[in-house]
């Protein structure tokens, strides 16, 4: 072998080890369709319309059957809205049948009290009611109209039929970092787990990050939050960035991308992980010869970020082996050098290094967009009410054409 | 000898153990992961020499006899005594309840060996 390729310690701390990946992930995350009934602001997969290339029934069926083979344990099911799926039950049946755990998210469309009382009665299976705001107002404006009480119904279902353990996911976001409590309250009222993850400015994200991304007080805040009532609440990997603040927070202190976990998107891709659709990240695709596991064990991609980082500005500041250089997808998508500070860091350095950037610089925007093209019903209003013209032909009829589209 | 955990579950290293039936065991480079469907937790065994040993479990009359049986020193017996009972605290082995085999020796397998 002439490459240079690290050895993997041997002994040490576990984090060491994760850093040069495993034989199967952890954690995966499978979105099983892109189509989604809502139009959330800052989705981080740009959803909206079904991707006609979606894995058949068979496919994913044969995706299960290898994630059985390689002992992945459970798998985290998303989209998209992935219940809207016409095969989703069936699929999750199936996994549950070959010994692989599934948790998936929803934002409770197809959670009426007989799916609800189903649920109830199937052992290894996680619910995940996502929910952006502890309030209707503050959701909905991100969620979009109706969105709250579509969640809550779910909410109701499930805890009126006896489900335990399910969970209540929020996005941290500008407008609901003050609502921590209201949250835990919230989740505590339907006997549900409170889990709470990062605002990446991945898929629409990008165009809400500015506005939405938590303040520096309000990451602090969320710190202190997360330090006092860390352990009844997930986090996932979502906030090791914030560890420089003092002591570690529980969960993963390191970037899983690729080591530990990935994405499996709708039409088989693999990325390092959900919050990083880009080329840049694909690492290849179920349907290929060899298929997932060999995707995870054998791509050149996934190989380098199992590389520890030796080089860049992170690596010689104090704190680097409590945030280890932050998220990955949260720096390329707001231009930042993959091996610099996170645009949040918590000592400041990301702000210097998103205040140095090239004012052309154009960030990285993914090669895929199945966001709806036409209003949806209870439009997010974050972004304010889109402009109706009076009478049809005020208004061009190629205005909002996007006419990139057609060179692609 | 028990070993009394925080939350309330003594680890009797005399006892006969096993792997929970609800765990799942995944071998890495580096030891292994476990994962209970149960509780949904994740834990991790840090050496090849305690996966050895979480599954010679079932094969011996008592925790220490698998720990004897798979080569662990006197100096480290204690280290594995206690992660076994932190395994133990958190659901991931199990009590048996059958009656033990008697102490015998496995034809084949990862314990007949000393590391």
């Amino acid at each position: 072998m002439t490459a240079v390729v690290p050895e993997r310690p041997v002994g040490g701390r576990l984090i060491d080890q994760f850093e040069y990946g495993l034989d199967a992930p952890i954690c995966l995350t499978w979105e099983l369709t892109y189509a989604c009934n809502l139009a959330c602001v800052h989705c981080l997969s740009s959803s909206g319309r079904r991707d006609p290339r979606e894995l058949s029934t068979a496919e994913a069926e044969a995706v299960i059957d290898e994630l059985q083979r390689m002992q992945v344990f459970y798998v985290n099911v998303g989209g998209g809205e992935p219940t809207v799926r016409p095969d989703f039950w069936h699929l999750l049946d199936y996994a549950i049948g070959h010994q692989v755990g599934v948790k998936f998210s929803t934002n409770g469309v197809k959670l009426d009290r007989a799916r609800a009382e189903q649920l109830a009665a199937t052992d290894y299976v996680d619910v995940q009611i996502s929910l952006d705001g502890a309030t209707a107002e503050v959701n909905d404006r991100v969620r979009g109209a109706g969105s709250f009480a579509t969640a809550t119904r779910a909410l109701e279902n499930l805890a009126e039929a006896g489900m335990r353990d399910f969970k209540v996911s929020v996005v941290v976001t500008r407008e609901n970092a003050g609502q921590l409590d209201a949250f835990k309250a919230l989740t505590d009222r339907y006997g549900a787990q409170l889990r709470i993850t990062r605002l990446r400015p991945s898929g629409r994200g990008a165009d809400v990050w500015d506005q939405l991304h938590p303040t520096a007080a309000q990451q602090r805040e969320l710190y202190d939050w997360l330090l006092a009532n860390g352990e009844g609440v997930l986090t996932g990997d979502s906030f090791f960035h914030l560890s420089p603040f003092g002591e570690a927070l529980p969960g993963l202190n390191l970037c899983g991308a690729g080591r530990v976990v990935c994405l499996i998107d709708p039409v088989g891709d693999v990325y390092a992980c959900p919050f990083a659709i880009h080329e840049n990240f694909l690492a290849g695709n179920v349907r290929d010869e060899g298929g997932f596991q060999r995707v995870w064990q054998q791509s050149a991609l996934f190989a380098e970020l199992r590389t520890p980082q030796t080089g860049g500005a992170c690596t010689r500041c104090a704190h680097f082996d409590a945030c280890r250089g932050g998220c990955m997808a949260a720096k390329f998508f707001t231009g930042l050098p993959l091996d610099g500070p996170d645009p949040e860091c918590v000592q400041g350095y990301g702000e210097t290094a998103l205040a140095a950037r090239d004012a052309a610089l154009v960030t990285p925007r993914s090669h895929l967009d199945h966001s709806h093209a036409g209003p949806v019903r209870g439009q997010p209003t974050l972004l304010g009410m889109p402009g109706i013209p009076a009478k049809s032909c005020d208004e061009s009829p190629l205005a909002g054409l996007d006419l990139r589209s057609g060179v692609r | 000898m028990a070993i009394s955990a925080a939350e309330g579950v003594a680890f009797d290293p005399d006892a006969p153990w096993r792997l929970a039936r609800s765990v799942a065991l995944r071998p890495e480079p580096f030891g292994a992961l476990v994962y209970s469907f149960s509780t949904r937790k994740l834990s991790f065994l840090k050496s090849k020499v305690l996966v050895d040993v979480v599954q010679a479990l079932a094969d011996h009359p008592s925790a220490s006899a698998a720990v004897a049986a798979c080569g662990v020193g006197e100096g480290q017996r204690a280290t594995y005594v206690k992660a076994l009972a932190d395994l133990a605290r958190s659901q991931m082995i199990e009590e048996r309840t059958s009656v033990p085999p008697t102490t015998r020796t496995l034809a084949a397998g990862p314990c007949t060996e000393a590391e």
